[in-house]
């Protein structure tokens, strides 16, 4: 069940990624964070535990948001924005 | 030579906009770096921008709520010079060294040098831990009312609000507006000691009447507010399904939440004004270091000036009375004429402000004995998982009496954050553990990268011109 | 009221070499004192990279650098904490023709020493390190060098020496010393006096001080490595990484990190310094040619610290000229950490036996003077 609940703005143009190889949506001008977020529980797990982390500050300050792509690339999900054809994990990088 | 060089603010929330219109005023271009994407900083943040098709459309109203005048001013301020500044969003100052910025934009690195560096780098939420504070849906206040207002998202279905500070009843109004349930607002303040310090809040009616409103409000919705709170632990696995809290009588209770919102009032970003050199002070009634600034928001380093909640909590409406007072400091150092009514008027106004934020630090008072209550094994460093029990150790063992050293020995604030989130435990936890006071253990040392910097932009860098 | 203490061994300086001879010192049943500015263990003993490397030292330090070899081995033993010791194996990489040929020439010229190094070549290296793929033509392996946490390590040695007895005293500068008849006088402020037979001169990078008070003028030179540290990675190297010519190096720790370093920090004053933004862009820009997994990584904290520099790069190790009783060890040029423990060994042996088998007359502090 997704863990961020929309509550306004719906009306914008709908963006397509992959969530862990899932195809799903999100809107235009949802940060990443959003999109992961109503589409899921998680952002990540760490690196030294396997816990579920899904940000916490969302103003770039506690820098728990970092997410990875398909591509090994890493972004700040509360400050990026999610783009078309986007294809984003949650997890997998280190225990599971 | 150095007389060239435009002013550089960092920061484009109401204390750098509010300098930036002051140095357009009296002719000069200043640049404006800003890691958001759009001005108005935390408390006056923009939605995105969508350029093409359906964007954002709730009205200011709804997303300032009373603030909206000002945030609309403000943002009209910007919008006023945005052709006569040099602006920069989207941009990271990662460093400060030498009298020159280190930017990162696009992912590639930019040294910007400057002769008058102007620091408003804002604040985010201070925190304390509680077991089950790491796990999916506990946000900071601020970072849920950033859902709110940025992106038209609540962090949960049914929210509970932890903590203390204005925040705490603002963003639980501001949700229960949205149509979110409120599962309880838990309040660390003791009732009787909220209700004294309201006294002093007199001075500023305003405020005390919406904090009043708020309040009321939420009881007429039948919203549960209690006061004289600790938290005990977020339950739940994979993510927050309860919280479980002790009442103000020491009873346990548990409430079911899908999300909790928690801050303890705010917290200064201060590493810049580190690594630019300027000398710190312990500030009392923000329990933290701070870059020391005077009046006039001049730092100890010539050219180096200070204003907003990145040098002291003192909230929106003194960030921007604070940023236009040190622009006209910089003016008068640049030997441009200013205004001396206008300068004693904005210093009578900020003295006001400042008495009013006694009262209400009084009234939000830092519940410091919950750093008592840490467990040895909650983890209070959320990058590298260091719990309390190590930093105790270090210090009850002789090996750590400040915070540098019990991070060299413990890791805790070694991670991405730089101790953004856990420096305020680590301080409360090693001077307890040593019987100093909070200001008896220093403080972080801020190091560059201010935040993780790609190691691609080695490869991308700008030289300077 | 002046504190006095008096005591067989004084130590000026608590980083690892300190530290270390304050230990053995304990060990050997001297009374011992030592007095650290800072904190022990916080300046460029604490703060280095974290090599703890024999391979590719001038011969003349093997002697030296095989003891510590040894007192590394026992580090759980004399410390009580594994300070994230690994002999993961120390690769120096040769990235041309003439770098592979320096290396085996090295290897030709330390033979005897106990190194036990292997070069490692084509096919068979590409197999062992894909991680490092072409970037270089083959490497020198030192399979028993390796890489450590020197923010644990350093500061436990007095730690471990405090422990056995030594009076270990931080936050205590040292304003005078000077000798009084066979007695070493040292003063910090009014608070403080020291008087002991020996003297041990181990304070970094600000041991000339010292050296001078007793008539011995070093031209001591203070650098700053450059250092950084990136977010935590998937393991993708198990070696302490160095290049044949200089240049960047690098090692993972366990936890995932990626230590890299290269260039040099600026000081800020004698006793502070900073990472410099050039050094850090080039470090990052030299370190993802080198390892293309940090494609895509950040640095998450620049770091350097202030380490004293000779001018023939080796250290002064060894009794002073001119004052009978006083040993100075300094002046390690970036190299100190793996060293140290085996120094500070040599030194208490030098107070306890009046000599050492070690070959110190490459280390003596008079070899810079007009007149040696």
């Amino acid at each position: 069940m997704a863990l961020l609940q929309r509550v306004a703005e719906q009306g914008r143009r709908v963006v397509r990624f992959t969530l862990d190889g899932r195809p799903v949506e999100a809107l235009e001008g949802d940060t990443v964070l959003t999109a992961m977020l109503t589409n899921g529980e998680r952002l990540r797990r760490t690196e030294f535990a396997d816990t579920p982390r899904a940000g916490f500050c969302m103003m770039g300050a506690c820098q728990d948001c970092w997410v990875r792509t398909e591509e090994g690339e890493r972004l700040r999900a509360c400050g990026t924005f999610i783009a078309d054809g986007m294809r984003l994990l949650s997890s997998g990088e280190w225990n599971s | 030579m150095s007389e060239l060089l435009p002013p550089v603010i960092v920061g484009a929330g109401p204390a750098g906009i509010r300098a930036a219109e002051r140095l357009v005023a009296a002719g000069l271009r200043p640049v404006v770096v800003d890691e958001a994407a759009r001005w108005g900083g935390q408390i006056y943040r923009q939605p995105p921008e969508i350029l093409s098709g359906a964007g954002f459309t709730r009205p200011k109203s709804a997303l300032y709520g009373f603030e909206a005048g000002k945030a609309d001013a403000v943002h009209r301020a910007m919008a006023a010079i945005r052709d006569r500044v040099d602006y920069r969003p989207r941009t990271l100052a990662w460093n400060c060294e030498a009298g020159a910025l280190d930017l990162l934009s696009e992912g590639t690195s930019e040294v910007l040098p400057f002769s008058h560096l102007f620091l408003a780098t804002g604040a985010t939420d201070r925190v304390l831990p509680f077991p089950g504070w790491t796990l999916p849906g506990v946000f900071t206040l601020g970072g849920s009312q950033v859902a709110l207002k940025f992106q038209g998202c609540a962090v949960g279905r049914r929210v509970a609000f932890l903590g203390t500070g204005p925040l705490l009843y603002l963003v639980a109004y501001q949700y229960l507006k949205a149509g979110v349930e409120v599962a309880g607002v838990f309040d660390t303040t003791p009732f009787a000691a909220q209700a004294r310090a309201t006294a002093g809040m007199l001075r500023d009616p305003a405020t005390l009447a919406k904090g009043l409103l708020f309040v009321g409000w939420l009881r007429a919705h039948g919203v549960p507010i209690h006061n004289g709170v600790r938290p005990v632990r977020g339950e739940g696995a994979e993510r927050v399904e309860a919280l479980v809290w002790r009442d103000a009588r020491g009873q346990e209770r548990r409430t079911s939440c899908d999300a909790v919102a928690f801050g303890l009032g705010l917290r200064s970003e201060t590493q810049l004004a580190d690594l630019a050199g300027c000398r710190f002070r312990f500030d009392e009634a923000d329990r933290a270091w701070l870059p020391e600034r005077d009046g006039s928001g001049r730092s100890s380093v010539a050219g180096v000036y200070l204003a907003g909640d990145g040098s002291g909590i003192a909230g929106a409406d003194a960030a921007e009375l604070a940023g236009e007072r040190a622009a006209l400091a910089l003016l008068e150092d640049l030997g441009r004429p200013v205004e001396a009514a206008r300068v004693k008027e904005l210093d009578g106004r900020l003295a006001r402000i400042a008495a009013f934020r006694r009262s209400l630090s009084a009234a939000f008072p830092f519940p410091a004995d919950w750093a008592d209550a840490i467990a040895d094994d909650t983890m209070i460093c959320r990058c590298e998982g260091i719990t309390a029990g190590a930093v105790r150790e270090v210090a009850r063992s002789g090996q750590a009496r400040e915070m540098n050293r019990a991070k060299a020995l413990t890791r805790a604030g070694m991670g991405r954050c730089q101790g953004r989130m856990c420096s305020a435990t680590t301080a409360e936890l090693l001077s307890r553990a040593l019987g100093t006071g909070p200001d008896g253990v220093g403080r972080l040392r801020a190091q560059p990268p201010i935040k993780p910097l790609p190691v691609s932009a080695g490869a991308e860098r700008r030289e300077v011109a | 009221m002046r504190e006095r203490i008096d005591c067989d061994v004084a130590i000026v300086g608590g980083g690892i070499v300190g530290g270390s001879a304050a230990l053995f010192l304990r060990q050997a049943g001297l009374s011992v004192t030592l007095l650290e500015r800072d904190w022990c263990g916080a300046k460029a003993s604490g703060v280095n990279f974290g090599g703890v490397r024999r391979q590719g030292r001038p011969l003349e330090q093997l002697p030296l650098s095989q003891r510590a070899h040894a007192i590394w081995g026992r580090l759980p033993e004399l410390l009580g904490i594994d300070a994230e010791y690994i002999r993961s194996g120390h690769l120096k990489l040769a990235r041309s023709e003439p770098d592979l040929a320096s290396l085996i020439d090295y290897r030709e010229r330390s033979q005897g020493f106990g190194l036990g190094l292997e070069i490692i070549t084509g096919e068979a290296f590409r197999r062992r390190w894909p991680a490092l793929g072409d970037r270089a033509i083959g490497g020198s392996l030192c399979p028993e060098d390796g890489h450590a946490n020197p923010r644990l390590v350093s500061p436990a040695f007095a730690r471990a020496a405090a422990r056995l007895g030594a009076v270990v005293r931080e936050q205590t500068p040292v304003d005078r010393v000077e000798k009084d008849g066979d007695r070493f006088v040292l003063l910090s402020g009014d608070a403080l006096e020291v008087r002991a037979r020996f003297l041990l001169n181990t304070a970094g990078a600000w041991s000339w001080r010292v050296a001078e008070a007793f008539g011995e003028p070093v031209p001591l030179e203070s650098l700053h490595p450059n250092m950084a540290v990136t977010e935590p990675l998937p393991r993708f190297l198990d070696v302490n990484i160095g290049v044949e010519g200089g240049g960047v190096y690098g090692r993972q720790v366990p936890r995932g990190n990626m230590v890299v370093g290269g260039g040099r920090g600026f000081a800020l004053d004698a006793d502070r310094a900073r990472p410099q933004r050039d050094a850090v862009l080039t470090l990052m820009r030299d370190a993802a040619e080198l390892f293309p997994q940090l494609r895509h990584a950040h640095v998450i904290r620049c770091w350097t610290g202030v380490e004293g520099y000779t001018p023939d790069r080796n250290p002064i190790v060894g009794p002073s000229r001119t004052t009978p009783g006083l040993f100075h060890a300094f002046g390690f040029s970036g190299a100190g950490f793996q060293i140290g423990p085996g120094v500070g060994q040599t030194l208490a042996e030098l107070v306890t036996t009046g000599g050492t088998p070690m070959p110190l007359e490459p280390f003596r502090i008079d070899r810079f003077s007009p007149t040696a």
